[in-house]
């Protein structure tokens, strides 16, 4: 069997870890967005876009964050339906929520990015398709889950959607060298694809969205675990 | 010398600007949603496991 993280599987223990990692987190995430936005905005406008170059400092962080939720997700999701977990499906619920936030930001970014620079709203280019289908996941696993009043077989449906949707990752990386799109290809990692001056607000704000994103999934744990506790003891109080 | 921000969006700033605003308000729901959900259940079990 494959250990899971201590912290994993023991609530006690992961309560008394996230209680300081959340606002530690905070803070870092809040920190390096503000020296993110001040390099970003410091930057000269781009010799063919111009000023919009500026969107891709919240638009290309959002668009890296969706598909790396759900990949948390994904693995959430395996251990809670393989290990039955109660702390994988919380994290796994909670994931989807901030999945779909940074999802649905990707999109509205992109396309208030598109319309100037592409002379469209929305284009059903692979790699905004793809992405549009990754939204679609995030919302279909979180209906899911709501609409099964027994929550042990929501959490199974959902977690096997959730791996299932997992195909879509891929699809949406490699969509833009896969088919012709009009979306530029992956430069955030490829050396000497973006210039110094824009690679470093790109590269800061990208860390404040993952401690961003650790610190409110850390938060959303927490709650998760409270409200199962305070439904167990509800329950065993209405057993008397 | 630290450089200065230069805020002028020029005639891109009705496509800029909004990026950056609705950022900031799903930003703010889901700060205040996951710190409300946290409070709310933390509150509902303390008065559930004193019971």
């Amino acid at each position: 069997m494959i250990p899971a993280p201590a912290f994993l599987a023991n609530p006690e223990r992961f309560m008394a870890f996230s209680r300081w990692a959340a606002p530690a987190l905070g803070v870092i995430a809040v920190v390096l967005a503000l020296v993110g936005l001040w390099l970003g905005w410091s930057a000269p406008p781009d010799y063919q876009q111009g000023e919009t170059v500026r969107i891709m400092f919240i638009h290309v962080p959002a668009a890296i964050m969706a598909m790396f939720v759900y990949a948390c997700l994904g693995v959430a999701s395996f251990l809670a339906l393989v290990y039955r977990h109660v702390l994988a499906d919380c994290a796994a619920q909670s994931a989807a929520v901030l999945g779909t936030g940074f999802t649905g930001l990707a999109l509205v970014t992109g396309s208030l990015w598109g319309r100037p620079m592409w002379g469209a709203w929305w284009v059903w280019d692979a790699r905004l398709t793809s992405v549009l289908v990754l939204f679609l996941f995030y919302v279909a696993y979180l209906s899911l889950r709501a609409s099964i009043d027994d929550e042990t077989k929501g959490s199974r449906a959902a977690a096997i959607l959730a791996l299932v949707g997992l195909i879509n990752l891929p699809i949406v990386h490699f969509s833009v060298y896969w088919w012709n799109s009009l979306h530029q290809g992956s430069s955030m990692f490829t050396p000497g694809a973006l210039a110094p001056v824009y690679a470093w607000p790109l590269y800061v704000m990208l860390l404040a969205y993952l401690a961003g994103f650790g610190s409110l999934w850390l938060v959303r744990i927490r709650g998760e675990v409270w409200r199962r506790r305070a439904e167990a003891a509800a329950l065993r109080a209405a057993r008397g | 010398m630290a450089p200065i921000p230069d805020l002028s969006a020029g005639k891109y700033g009705a496509y800029i600007w909004p990026a950056y605003a609705i950022t900031a308000a799903v930003f703010a729901i889901l700060i205040a949603g996951a710190l409300g959900h946290a409070r709310r259940w933390k509150k509902k079990a303390e008065e559930a496991t004193r019971k």
